[in-house]
């Protein structure tokens, strides 16, 4: 073996020199405007993390020991996992709550987004109002959900009713943009064959338009269920919605209590799991029926 | 048999309307969801932001500090996507099916992402904060986690996605491992990675608002300090400075798409 590559060394070492001249002239990885791009924003990105680790603000920690800590926390947490202010049939009913926060969001997110996101195709609609609830989307989307939630719980109260309005009016601005997509991926003879075969409006969205886009909504939807589900949890600590997410907060941010935090975990991270799975599952089995 | 697919569509639409019609009511029934008030409280909240949530002369003495733990928040965003991204790219070779060494550390690979995705962003805030204190660290780590999470999954894909065809012909060519790595993996699924990194910044800028509520850091501590004292003509301004923010990178990562892909 090793007499092998010695041989094709020094065969190889008087022609390396001008295959390598050859490639020089051939120019096998042309720069291009896209690899410039490339290259540009690697360059800026590893500048401005250089640059952010010296602006952080470090508030004196050392950094070994936090993590010697937080790794300590860690086996508390997995390991000696235990029940203190709360059972389990009780847990299981907060995780439900927070299961129901997420339906609900996704639900009516859904409703409201299909109508908007009917609208806002530019295929199925005229092009100032997709623009107009494209441009009113992009908003409600930038502004992150906690604050939608904490907005409307000024006039709500917080609680559910804060919790599911504002999540709800996330999840809204998703979903018009992933159901926009999808109908303006539409063949347009499609509707230019219905429209000329004199059907109307609701007729083009109920017989061709939605028929043939509902595995893509479906899939998409099941993705904001599972974003929804993980906002759910997030909305109980940061915003008083209820569910495990308060449990979190109230074990972490009052008890101090790793092993009831370690229980949560348990709970939060296995039906994330459950969801995550079951959504692959989802999209494999309408990629091959679609 | 035109009829009988009519039919078996109605049937089906019905059954599946049945279902969410079953599920809406088990979700108000549990979570305590007060419909009317759901609707009055949307109408109220109309009103409200009109005539409270907007800035006056008086909020924009705030400005400075404001930009201040906003600059906080974009860098703590790109610092910890870009290092998850590095991280996120070796555990993706190792898990990826086109990649992979052996079937054992691809499991492992793709486990330890996959646990560190689905921990909700908020426990890794609680669970960090009683070691990191309210220091940037702790939204760092926070935020670090979860992308590495993700962006292995991202990565997986794309590497999957892209480079099968490649990495076979280099194999027949007999190339080296790191050859394959090097000079077919990582160059053609690049674009695509850089556009998965710029998406997870974006997404980053949002989750750090709600990590730093809860870990009293950045933009998100601005936020409730002026939301907790009433005075919502700041936090409407904190609220437009992140608007602002989220479409000005949302600018340049599509910009940047349109030219790398």
């Amino acid at each position: 073996m090793q007499m092998e590559e010695s041989i094709k060394g020094g065969k190889w070492a008087d022609s390396d020199r001008s295959r390598k001249e050859n490639l020089k002239k051939l120019k096998i990885k042309p720069l291009n405007k896209s690899s410039i791009a490339t290259r540009m924003t690697m360059f800026a990105l590893t500048v401005l993390t250089i640059y952010a680790f010296f602006s952080f603000d470090y508030k004196n920690i050392n950094i070994v020991e936090g993590f010697v800590s937080t790794i300590q926390n860690f086996k508390i947490m997995f390991i000696e996992a235990e029940f203190h202010h709360f059972t389990f049939l009780e847990a299981l009913y907060e995780v439900g709550v927070t299961l129901g926060l997420a339906v609900l969001t996704t639900i009516f997110g859904g409703i409201i987004a299909l109508l908007l996101g009917l609208l806002a195709a530019q295929n199925l609609s005229s092009k100032n109002v997709s623009d107009v609830i494209k441009g009113l989307g992009a908003f409600i989307r930038a502004v992150p959900t906690v604050l939608w939630v904490l907005i409307f719980a000024v006039a709500a109260g917080l609680g559910s009713v804060a919790a599911v309005i504002g999540m709800t009016f996330h999840s809204i601005s998703y979903l018009i943009k992933a159901y926009s997509e999808s109908f303006e991926e539409l063949d347009r003879g499609v509707i230019e064959a219905l429209k000329a075969s004199g059907a109307n409006w609701w007729q083009i969205i109920f017989q061709a338009v939605i028929p043939s886009t509902v595995t893509y909504l479906l899939s998409w939807t099941f993705l904001r269920f599972e974003i929804n589900f993980t906002n759910a949890v997030a909305m109980g600590a940061a915003a008083g919605a209820g569910g495990i997410g308060f449990d979190l907060f109230m074990a972490s941010g009052h008890y101090f209590d790793f092993r009831e935090i370690g229980i949560i975990t348990y709970f939060i991270l296995a039906l994330a799991i459950v969801l995550e799975v079951s959504s692959t599952k989802m999209k494999t089995m309408l990629k091959q029926r679609g | 048999m035109q009829v009988d697919i009519f039919a078996k569509r109605k049937r089906d639409g019905l059954i599946f309307f049945a279902l969410i019609l079953i599920f809406t009511l088990a979700a108000i029934i549990i979570t305590e969801y007060d419909m009317v008030k759901g609707f009055t409280s949307v109408i109220k909240a109309v009103i409200w932001s009109f005539t409270n949530f907007y800035p006056n002369l008086e909020s924009f003495e705030k400005l400075p500090r404001i930009w201040g733990k906003l600059q906080e928040t974009i860098f703590l965003s790109i610092a910890s996507t870009t290092v998850a991204a590095i991280l996120s790219l070796i555990f993706a070779l190792f898990g990826s099916n086109t990649t992979k060494i052996n079937p054992i550390l691809s499991i492992i690979s793709r486990g330890i992402a996959s646990i560190n995705r689905n921990i909700p962003i908020v426990a890794w805030a609680m669970i960090l904060l009683l070691s990191f204190g309210q220091s940037s660290l702790t939204g760092y780590f926070a935020l670090f986690f979860v992308t590495f999470g993700f962006l292995t999954r991202a990565f997986i894909e794309t590497i999957d996605e892209v480079s099968n065809s490649g990495v076979e012909a280099l194999q027949a060519s007999g190339a080296s491992y790191l050859h394959i790595i090097f000079q077919a993996v990582i160059p053609s699924s690049l674009p695509q990675m850089i556009s998965w990194i710029l998406y997870m910044i974006e997404t980053n800028i949002r989750s750090s608002t709600l990590v730093g509520i809860l870990t009293g850091t950045g933009i998100g501590f601005s936020f409730n300090l002026y939301y907790k004292s009433m005075n919502y003509h700041a936090a409407s301004l904190v609220v437009i400075l992140i608007v602002i923010t989220v479409f000005i990178i949302e600018y340049v990562s599509n910009y940047l798409r349109r030219v790398i892909l």
